[in-house]
């Protein structure tokens, strides 16, 4: 009997040992978006990420084994030589000890969490930030640079090596503005605007895509992120300012429409689209302000 | 009027409610709904059917209602996943264009919480609370059948929305501004709101009723800390359902004001704040998150003794932490939307009081883990899913620890690693704990076990089959895969895991079919249990026999201990070996009533009026409810008597009764 249980016991440590290093390797590919950030916002969510399921890895570890031991010694057979106690049911210490170490895991994992939390809150210190207003219409996503004038459909052109604010509104339902690679997402809400910043410090292609449902085209709310080198952003964006023909106010209600759009580009746009599309509400929220009053904002 | 015709077929039945899928539930309602039809006439039924089931105030019989309609739901969900999921098992096949799509995951989620969980949940309460307490009913026995009503026709108001005028499809959740009339014209939000607006009138009142059951009801002895642990976790229960509902009952009526009359209580137009909906959803939302997995730690608690033939571990712990939770739950719903920009303050606030739960949950953890360690345990199917739990249930709640790290959950909010990590705490707790007191109780309601051996394979299919499911959804969240698309292009890396997750979910479909054959043949072939105490229980409802009489206690016990059964029959002095003639005297029973029924039957059609905006059909279902309110209010004859030598003989045919 006994040798039956070890063996049984073997077979699924190495069950479990094969899953894990599965799970590795699958983990290496880069179709795991999340786990190759290429700046520094998705990289340390990803580390707090690391943080939190190694911790939770050993708080599974211990329940897994006291359960798998409960379960192999106490099972209901004939011959069971392990003691039955039927009036083991308080243990003082036992009972204490299950609060502690819970509550200390949770500690070490509240540190940082908190910390990192109020960190990603604020625009970093930077001389030269690049600010990019986002609104997310029905279903497509609209890109404006207030300072480079220039606008853009369904793919944004940043700087490397530099934040980059993101100002996230919506002109339709709900939606989150989310490339993987760059980092977490955040709502786009029509009448609030809310700030995310976001830094690529690898040239390249990124895509991001919508998190939140808002309708029957919401599978196509997939847009690109092209990061580039800065002198070669601001090669892009006058090239585009001088080149490209300019956004009119029928161009912007022609993209309220409930559509699916390819990728375009504009020299510019009229004035009010983006401070518009909050209906009259004053540019609110405790964190927005945070990152506008901000001296080294662009 | 010729134009009126094609205005109704138009409305009715609108071009996107004539698409294969929903020509096929028209032909499955048609036919099941004419089978029942044929058989009710032929037997000549209909009489039994009204005198025993539509009016019946009995908590046991409700209990049963209750628990057919659950797995019926359980059915309609478990089809809309299975839709889903073969929507996504390779990309760009489109078996169901976005459209269905997304109704059905709107749909799946609506069900499968509003319409199967929680009446799961009350078919448990209904079937044990009054027995585990030694009551004879519970507090309100009209009010309770007025509950079940409520949510029957709420139900069915859901459900018909995929034939007629179509589904709602903003997701389960609802928010505006998509579910505002000029994004989303037609029926279907309108649907979604008065259904669930009337069966939450149900299950608030059976979370008064409840309440006042346990509170003021239990037999004489039982002190709150002799009660079952069942019976803890159904009070907080109680207790977090009226507090929880109420918001939900503001945010869907505001909404449907918005929709139906053009008020700009949540709109993207007038100075709406789409905000304050979301607020309070999930004001609700997360207590509705205990209010369903709470039962289920009541009965593996019960389970985990029972089997491991041992009294729980850590009793006060226990009831203290289901009383911890109760609270905290009402603390963390901003944990839902994070990434709504509330600030690192506000964040991290609802980041640690979320993790905070995991205390009192990890008390529990271990205490069951704890019963087990020093019993016997027997492997019976309902301890198969006590031990399928806990395993399940600590990775579901290790990703929940996941994703309150605050910066983490940015990357993780409505990927498909959130959808992995709330079926891996909804199916591996709730699902999983219905199951586990669904064979652990039946019995007890119907006087047979349900055949253990294909309980088991339907068992091994849930178990397996949700991992599979599961698993590879935690990694396509890794892979950047947003929930609720209803098909996705090649070439991010996404198929291999979505096929696997495909197979999962069939693998769980064949579980049900088990599950629902199992049931059939026990109800034919399965012996019937005549001890009422089949797997050597401790709580008092297996002092009682199988199925339980209609009066429940011809003497109401008195109770000395935890475990009262148990205790008894340590001694040796169980109900029926001291139950003696002159013990049982006459007994006032509630007496059956049409009223609840006719009240559901008004909120259907009141709430169909609504839906379509038909304002006769609406006025007249209004006056079906006042009317059977006022009339209800002045039926003083509710009350029926029953002799106690009825009582006597039923005893003495249970061989119950001592010379």
């Amino acid at each position: 009997m006994l040798h039956r249980h070890f063996s049984r016991k073997g077979r699924r440590l190495l069950a479990l040992a094969a899953l894990g290093v599965g799970l590795l390797v699958a983990g290496c590919g880069p179709q795991y978006v999340v786990l190759h950030p290429v700046g520094p916002v998705g990289r340390q969510e990803l580390s707090l990420m690391e943080f939190a399921a190694i911790a939770m890895a050993a708080v599974i570890l211990i329940v897994f084994v006291l359960f798998g031991t409960a379960v192999v010694r106490f099972r209901d057979y004939k011959g069971n030589k392990n003691p039955y106690r039927p009036d083991f049911h308080d243990h003082r210490l036992l009972e204490t000890l299950w609060i502690i170490v819970p509550a200390v895991i949770l500690a070490i994992i509240a540190v940082p969490t908190v910390k990192t939390t109020y960190a990603l809150a604020k625009l970093p210190a930077h001389t030269d930030p690049v600010t990019i207003d986002v609104t997310s219409l029905d279903w497509k996503w609209l890109f404006q640079y207030p300072n480079q004038k220039v606008a853009t459909v369904n793919y944004a052109v940043i700087p490397t090596g530099k934040p980059v604010l993101f100002e996230l509104t919506a002109d339709s339902p709900m939606n989150t503005f989310w490339v993987p690679q760059l980092g977490g997402m955040e709502y786009t809400m029509p009448g609030r605007v809310l700030p995310l910043w976001l830094q690529a410090n690898k040239a390249g292609v990124y895509w991001g895509h919508s998190g939140q449902f808002s309708g029957v085209g919401f599978e196509k709310m997939f847009f690109h992120v092209k990061a580039v080198t800065p002198t070669a952003f601001q090669r892009w964006a006058s090239h585009t300012h001088a080149t490209a023909a300019p956004m009119t106010m029928a161009d912007y209600h022609r993209l309220l429409h409930f559509t699916v759009v390819g990728k375009q580009t504009y020299a510019s746009y009229p004035k009010d689209t983006f401070p518009s599309v909050t209906h009259g509400f004053s540019l609110s929220g405790g964190m927005y302000l945070l990152v506008r009053n901000n001296p080294n904002r662009g | 009027m010729p134009s009126f015709v094609p205005y109704l077929i138009h409305t009715l039945f609108p071009p996107d409610t004539r698409q294969p899928t929903e020509l096929g539930a028209d032909f499955m309602i048609l036919v099941s709904g004419a089978g029942i039809f044929f058989y009710l006439q032929h037997f000549k039924k209909w009489k039994w059917l009204w005198t025993e089931w539509l009016t019946t105030v009995d908590h046991k019989k409700i209990a049963v209602l209750y628990l057919v309609s659950a797995v019926a739901m359980l059915f309609r969900g478990g089809v809309d996943a299975l839709m889903l999921r073969t929507n996504l098992a390779l990309p760009n096949i489109q078996p169901i264009g976005a459209v269905e799509y997304n109704e059905v995951f709107t749909t799946h989620g609506t069900i499968m919480i509003f319409f199967m969980a929680m009446p799961f949940i009350f078919a448990l309460f209904n079937a044990v609370v009054p027995l585990m307490i030694g009551s004879r009913d519970v507090a309100f026995p009209r009010l309770n059948a007025v509950s079940f009503w409520l949510f029957a026709f709420g139900a069915l108001l859901l459900n018909i929305s995929f034939v007629i005028g179509g589904s709602p499809n903003a997701g389960w959740t609802g928010y505006p501004p998509l579910t505002e009339i000029a994004f989303n014209p037609g029926p279907g939000e309108s649907y979604y709101f008065m259904s669930l607006l009337i069966a939450g009138i149900g299950t608030t009142i059976t979370g008064i009723n409840f309440l006042v059951t346990i509170i003021r009801m239990r037999a004489p002895g039982m002190t709150l800390m002799r009660m079952p642990m069942f019976i803890w976790t159904t009070l907080c229960t109680a207790a977090l359902i009226i507090f929880a509902f109420p918001p939900l009952t503001v945010a869907l009526g505001l909404s449907l004001l918005d929709r139906t009359f053009g008020s700009s209580f949540f709109t993207l137009a007038h100075g709406g704040m789409p905000m304050m909906y979301v607020n309070l959803f999930w004001l609700f939302g997360h207590p509705e998150v205990y209010i369903v997995v709470l039962p289920a730690f009541g009965v593996f608690s019960e389970v985990v003794s029972t089997f491991s033939g041992k009294r729980l571990f850590g009793y006060t712990a226990m009831a203290l932490s289901t009383v911890a939770i109760m609270f905290l739950a009402y603390g963390t719903w901003v944990h839902h939307f994070f990434t709504m920009g509330a600030g690192p303050s506000v964040n991290a606030f609802f980041g640690l009081s979320t993790m905070l739960i995991a205390i009192p949950t990890g008390i529990k953890i271990f205490n069951w883990i704890f019963t087990m360690w020093g019993g016997r345990i027997r492997m019976t199917v309902a301890m198969l899913y006590q031990l399928a739990f806990i395993p399940t249930f600590v990775i579901g709640g290790a990703t929940g620890i996941m994703l309150a790290v605050i910066p983490a959950d940015y990357q993780f909010h409505n990927s498909y690693f959130l959808v992995a990590h709330f079926h891996n705490v909804l199916i591996g707790g709730t699902l999983f704990g219905l199951m586990s007191g669904l064979y652990y109780w039946w019995p007890k309601m119907f006087g047979y076990k349900l055949n253990e051996r294909q309980g088991t394979w339907a068992f091994w299919c849930f178990a397996i089959g949700f991992w599979v499911t599961f698993t590879p959804q935690y990694l396509l969240g890794l892979e950047g895969m947003t929930r609720r698309m209803y098909t996705y292009p090649l070439g991010f890396g996404w198929h291999e895991l979505n096929v696997i997750s495909t197979i999962g979910a069939f693998i769980m479909g064949a579980g049900f079919l088990i599950l629902v054959y199992n049931i059939y043949y026990s109800l034919r072939f399965q012996d019937k249990d005549l001890t009422g105490d089949p797997w050597d229980g401790r709580t008092l409802e297996w002092a009682l026999p199988s199925p339980v009489p209609e009066y429940n206690f011809a003497r109401i016990p008195v109770v000395n201990d935890l475990d009262a059964f148990w205790v008894m029959k340590q001694q040796g002095v169980t109900l029926a070996s001291s139950l003696r003639a002159e013990d049982v005297r006459e007994l006032e029973l509630p007496r059956n009533s049409g009223m609840p029924f006719i009240l559901g039957l008004g909120f259907f059609i009141g709430g169909f009026g609504m839906v379509f905006e038909w304002w006769p059909i609406a006025i007249f279902g209004g006056l079906i409810v006042v009317g059977s309110l006022v009339f209800s209010a002045f039926d003083y004859n509710d009350r029926k008597h029953m002799p106690a030598e009825v009582i006597r003989q039923t005893e003495a045919g249970l061989g119950r009764l001592q010379a």
